[in-house]
């Protein structure tokens, strides 16, 4: 969780210094959800992430540098430079996918977990989404297949409240995700999202009952963005008294009381030495070769069977 | 299917042999594992086959009618399109997507649509128009062994045609046929103008005019060279297809002679597509709308009078 912190800062300061530029979606918060949930993963498990994706790749063991160099558009990046931060890939790491559009790529891990349920080795496909994908008709369609095909995937919801700049009681009567879960007769539980160890209780139960062919399931994670929608949102659709509650539940401080306080300081300054040294890697790095501009695509002249 | 255990097929009612009965008889052979039936959820249901085949399956999914593409598209063209590229080449997507356009059965606007030229804009997919059941069956396998996705496009009214389909044979994907070999006149037509174009050809003969018909089978990536090649000799220009004539495809070919050619055409180029109206439902008026043999020997007159 420090590393996931200390790596977001430095995003932040390399936003404002213009070394990362574009639309960058921070999840300061909302750590726990993203190191609980892979905490209960195995190797062989694969995962999709949302466009809020940095954290999901760290707490599942990307190299932090290469994630940088990719948010900073380098050629040593995860995707040569060509994704950004809302299209990190790392399938070493069975990562493999975000997305820039909301809820795009929940019936993404319904299609690796057909794969995953047909080998019948007891892997599990998960996929991250926000509250704001539970309205689409992606998360819709795919909690009825997924239900019907028994598929072993996990849909965890990260319920920070808003949908980009707006409270979920403007989109949606259902007060939670997990409400939707119960027509399509989905294994369903809400935890508290910026307790790690909650979510990582959640999470153990919700893999072993899709493991164990029992899928597919759902879990709900209540947490909060600390950060704007994206960096640069002034979000002034928020009251500072609900932020200042909000920092009060900060996880990394709720996780506090569970190690020393030498464990912590050591743990907090082992994550910022990783993120300077992220920071030297990416930056050393180069930008890639403009030639690069039509490589990995089809050649539009040439015959696609070669 | 036989050859590659990774080869599934997946839509609506395709157990069932779909309305045309293209998929007829496949679950019998390969049963409900590979031939999967699902409910009416388009967008889902092509994701699901974009993660599959991210995760190692050669899946066909099936668009019962290419009007209904618009629910599928944010898969198709934000996921499956691009994960190639935004990944740096770190993923692949055997994905073929099997759908059939076309107007001439009386169904109305939305059943009967000619919309390849959406599909063959977005970088990333190949778009493949078969006019024979001989290229229907080779170009299909082609697409099912390129490891990047394929839109094959099918047209209803040519599922009555009958023709000798040889055992396994593969059509390559970005190569044109020369369907008549002429002198005075290049007309360059797809799918079911193919035919129309030869019947044009056979009455234009008897008037003395020699036509050359050029079949380009797939229209991303555009076979340039035999187009080109023909146009060079007979110096003249028709490209005819059943979808509307502004930003069809045709305006693609027109626009690339006139680039690589202009130099060698005697008359401008003439385009023979449908007017910019949806399709009516009235036989009156789709037989107003729909264009064949009749526009395209009066487009070679044309030509052949400037």
């Amino acid at each position: 969780m420090w590393l996931l912190r200390a790596f977001e800062e430095r995003v932040s300061e390399l936003v404002g210094t213009g070394e990362v530029s574009g639309l960058v979606h921070l999840s300061i918060g909302q750590e726990a959800v993203a190191v609980g949930v892979m905490d209960a993963l195995r190797a062989s498990d694969v995962v999709y992430s949302s466009h809020r994706a940095h954290g999901h790749f760290l707490a599942r063991g990307s190299d932090p540098g290469r994630v940088l160099a990719e948010v900073m558009g380098r050629r040593d990046g995860l995707c040569g430079g060509k994704g950004g931060s809302m299209h990190l890939v790392d399938r070493e790491h069975g990562l493999l996918g975000a997305s820039g559009v909301v809820g795009g790529t929940i019936p993404l891990a319904l299609g690796s977990a057909l794969v995953a349920r047909d080998a019948g080795r007891g892997d599990v496909a998960v996929v991250f989404f926000g509250d704001g994908a539970a309205q689409t008709g992606h998360f819709h369609e795919s909690l009825n297949l997924a239900s019907l095909w028994s598929l072993p995937v996990l849909l965890v919801c990260e319920n920070n409240g808003y949908a980009e700049f707006t409270p979920r009681s403007a989109h949606t009567k259902v007060a939670h995700v997990v409400g939707l879960a119960a027509p399509y007769r989905i294994a369903a539980r809400v935890v508290d999202g910026n307790d790690v160890l909650a979510v990582l209780d959640g999470a153990r139960e919700l893999v072993a009952v899709c493991r164990a062919g029992n899928g597919p399931a759902l879990l709900e994670c209540l947490t909060y963005r600390l950060r704007g929608h994206y960096e640069g949102d002034p979000a002034k659709y928020r009251e500072a008294t609900e932020l200042a509650e909000w920092r009060e539940k900060d996880p990394l401080l709720r996780f506090a009381p569970r190690v020393s306080a030498d464990e912590a300081v050591a743990a907090e300054r082992e994550a910022r030495a990783m993120v300077e040294r992220a920071t030297v890697f990416a930056r050393q790095s180069p930008f890639p070769d403009p030639r690069e501009l039509t490589t990995d695509v089809r050649d539009p002249l040439r015959n696609v069977n070669g | 299917m036989r050859r590659d255990g990774g080869v599934v097929v997946i839509g609506e009612d395709v157990a069932e042999g779909g309305p045309y009965g293209a998929t007829r008889d496949l679950v019998a052979e390969f049963g409900d594992r590979r031939v999967i039936d699902t409910p009416i959820s388009e967008a889902a249901v092509t994701g699901v086959a974009v993660g599959a085949a991210l995760s190692g399956w050669r899946p066909v999914v099936e668009i019962m009618f290419i009007d209904f593409i618009t629910l599928a598209l944010d898969q198709l063209v934000n996921h499956a399109a691009k994960a190639r590229y935004m990944s740096g080449g770190q993923l692949r997507v055997p994905l073929v997507l099997r759908t059939q356009g076309g107007a001439g059965v009386r169904s109305g606007a939305q059943h009967s649509q000619s919309l390849e030229a959406w599909l063959a804009h977005v970088p990333g997919l190949a778009v493949v128009m078969p006019a024979t059941p001989a290229d229907a069956a080779g170009l299909l396998r082609a697409a099912i062994r390129a490891d990047d996705p394929v839109v094959v496009v099918e047209n209803k009214a040519l599922y009555y045609e009958k023709g000798e389909v040889a055992d396994g044979a593969l059509v390559p994907i970005g190569a044109a046929v020369t369907r008549r070999d002429g002198r005075d006149v290049t007309v360059v037509a797809t799918s079911r103008l193919v035919g129309e174009a030869l019947a044009a050809a056979d009455e234009l003969a008897a008037e003395g005019v020699s036509v050359e018909v050029i079949d380009p089978r797939t229209i991303n990536p555009l076979d340039r060279e035999t187009i080109l090649r023909s146009v060079s000799r007979t110096t003249r220009l028709v490209v005819a297809h059943e979808a509307a004539t502004i930003g069809g495809f045709g305006a693609e070919v027109a626009a690339m002679v006139a680039e690589e050619a202009i130099d060698r055409l005697a008359a401008p180029i003439v385009r023979v597509g449908a007017p910019f109206t949806p399709v009516p439902a009235s036989p009156v008026l789709e037989d107003a709308y729909l264009v064949g043999r009749r526009e395209i020997a009066d487009a070679v007159r044309r030509v052949l009078r400037w």
